[in-house]
């Protein structure tokens, strides 16, 4: 019965427990016992939880089956059902450490908005998710408290920032996650795993609480087995926040209509962009061949392909990896070892403390990304880097304007590659770098972007036979045509290619 | 030519309030070199009359009602305090005795 439940989706779990078929509790039960067999720690097990929050999970799932026990309605249409939320949202009572030694332990005195919409809708926290360290990585390889593995091969990499929250989906310990995505960091993972991620449009959804990698580009989002499921998510988390100045003030866009009408499957008088500089040199090719078919597919709903042409997006990875890092040496300064977290050399004076503290800290890839920021706000070189890269994401975010005016949703492979071998690029950052190519655009401009199954690279492809993802980006606010083409492409994929292609992960062990 | 040298690296690491060690600016100077080189590309677009984008969503001055709301109080602030004394942070000597 149990192992049953873990393996449904997000609506359909709220369905039961909403009908009285089964207990939220019974639900909520059914993912901690999953959790304990295969998660393990940092020496073997999947490892997407830095904590498992057992009593607060049993005790929320209480409070919803007594409600609807009550006769009172449902707290939103996916109250019961359980998530993992990653370690970079605030919450009072669970640890919050995003990742890094600097914050071990660390209770924070408020709930982001994020959690605090989580516990209003009636949504059981599992627990927290493990991260590169402050969502900066592109595998989880970075994250002070072990590596995640994935739940395809247990050898490889999740993908990353957060690796965590989608090995959760893939290893079946949650049906709906919380990440975050500030260059790909949910659409890169969610490829790797076989799961469906999405960055909403910048503003979109709150960023109170969630602590700041690059505070322009981060922006937090959903992620599930399915799109549905995370649609469903999405309009639970959306929406204007007063304690969040950057967030948008419009109505949150109806992408739960909009998924279940994709599901129907007409693509009809839809303009699909391929991205030219998104695919081909680079590019695996096992994920350009999943791509091709992906487009055949999207033809066969109706939808017409044509090609468009951004030709900055050459120099996007390039901008951002100084535009990102000059706002995480400012971001990270607040780590100063004075009101909270890590203190070392009591007794020194306090920029001695500061600097062993962070010294301590820290890992490799945070420090670099702060000298390297600190580098391009230099003076003498500021024009040089962060100014000219500023100017560079002006001509990204026109690039992307024209390309809008051509097509409805723009397309690409989500990543370069399928899921890479722990240790692979751990110690060459460079080539971590690449990995975000394909997702980093869309974070300059602010649009919305996601990344769902287009299916297995074969073997006979050159492919390893690991989970491909499809990028689908939209106009800013244009969620509803992004989620409307993944549902229907999901729906043919699936009927294509004999099921959802989650159910094919193979059982941990 | 390195884009930058082990020199700077120490002056970057101390302007970043960050004690490393002899062996991690070794490594670091290696790879900030690589990563500068590939990120110094930027330079290559003809950008001069093109206006920098600083965000993506064009914001300014965004106020909340200016209305009273409950805020920490001084246990929740230093609960996770380093150190705390007589309800403040307890903090190292920030000048030195000459000062």
């Amino acid at each position: 019965m149990s192992s049953d439940l873990i393996r449904l989706t997000a609506a359909e779990l709220a369905a039961k427990i909403h009908s009285r078929e089964v207990s939220a509790v019974e639900v909520a039960q059914a993912h901690l016992d999953r959790i304990a067999a295969v998660d393990g720690d940092a020496q073997s097990g999947v490892h997407a939880f830095l904590h498992v929050a057992t009593d607060a999970a049993l005790a929320s799932a209480t409070l919803v089956d007594e409600s609807i026990g009550a006769g009172t309605p449902p707290a939103s249409p996916l109250a019961g059902v359980p998530l993992a939320l990653k370690d970079v949202f605030t919450t009072m009572d669970m640890p919050t450490t995003a990742g890094s030694r600097i914050l071990e332990g660390w209770r924070p005195p408020y709930d982001s908005t994020v959690t605090a919409r989580l516990r209003a809708a009636g949504i059981t926290i599992l627990g927290k998710t493990n991260m590169d360290e402050f969502a900066m990585g592109s595998s989880t390889e970075y994250s002070a408290y072990g590596v995640t593995r994935n739940p395809w091969d247990g050898s490889r990499v999740p993908g990353g920032s957060g690796g965590g929250s989608a090995s959760a989906l893939a290893a079946f310990e949650a049906p709906l996650s919380v990440g975050t995505d500030t260059g790909g960091s949910i659409r890169q993972p969610a490829a790797f795993t076989g799961t469906v991620g999405v960055k909403p449009t910048y503003g979109g959804i709150s960023r109170y609480g969630l602590i700041a990698c690059a505070s322009s580009l981060d922006q937090g989002g959903p992620c599930a087995r399915t799109v549905l499921d995370a649609a469903l998510l999405h309009e639970v988390l959306g929406g204007h926040d007063p304690m969040d100045s950057t967030s948008i003030d419009a109505p949150v866009p109806s992408v739960v209509d909009a998924a279940r009408r994709g599901a129907t499957g007409d693509l009809t008088g839809v303009k699909v962009g391929v991205v030219r500089e998104l695919g081909g040199e680079g590019y695996q090719a096992g994920v350009r061949t999943s791509f091709e078919a992906g487009l055949r597919l999207l033809e066969k709903l109706g939808a017409e392909v044509v090609e468009v042409s951004c030709p900055h997006f050459e120099y996007g990875l390039a901008a951002y990896y100084l535009i990102l890092p000059s706002e995480v040496s400012s971001n990270l300064a607040r780590f100063d070892a004075m009101r909270y977290g890590l203190r070392v050399s009591e007794g020194a004076s306090a920029e001695e403390v500061m600097a062993a503290t962070r010294e301590a800290g820290f890992g490799p890839e945070v420090k670099r990304r702060i000298m390297l920021g600190t580098y391009a706000l230099s003076s003498g070189y500021y024009d040089a880097y962060y100014g000219q890269a500023q100017k560079v994401r002006t001509l990204i975010s026109r690039d992307f304007a024209a390309a809008f005016g051509q097509a409805d949703v723009l397309i690409s492979p989500t990543a370069p590659t399928t899921a890479f071998p722990l240790g692979d690029k751990v110690d060459d950052p460079l080539a971590m770098y690449l990995n975000d190519l394909a997702t980093i655009p869309t974070n300059l401009a602010g649009i919305a972007a996601m990344s769902v199954p287009s299916g297995l690279a074969g073997d006979e492809n050159g492919g390893n036979g690991l989970p491909v993802g499809l990028q689908v980006m939209a106009p800013a606010l244009g969620e509803a045509a992004m989620y409307r083409v993944a549902a229907a492409f999901e729906a043919a994929r699936d009927a294509e290619q004999g099921g959802p292609l989650i159910q094919r992960c193979p059982e941990w062990s | 030519m390195p884009a930058i040298s082990r020199d700077e690296v120490a002056h970057l690491a101390r302007l970043a309030r960050l004690a490393v060690t002899d062996d991690e600016l070794d490594v670091f100077a290696g790879q900030l070199d690589v990563i500068l080189g590939a990120v110094a590309r930027v330079g290559e677009v003809a950008a001069d009359d093109i206006p920098p984008m600083t965000h993506a969503v064009p914001l300014s001055n965004v106020f909340r009602p200016d209305e009273l709301r409950p805020g920490l109080t001084q246990e929740q602030a230093l609960a996770c305090a380093p150190a705390a004394e007589e309800g403040r942070f307890r903090v190292p000597q920030i000048l030195g005795e000459e000062q």
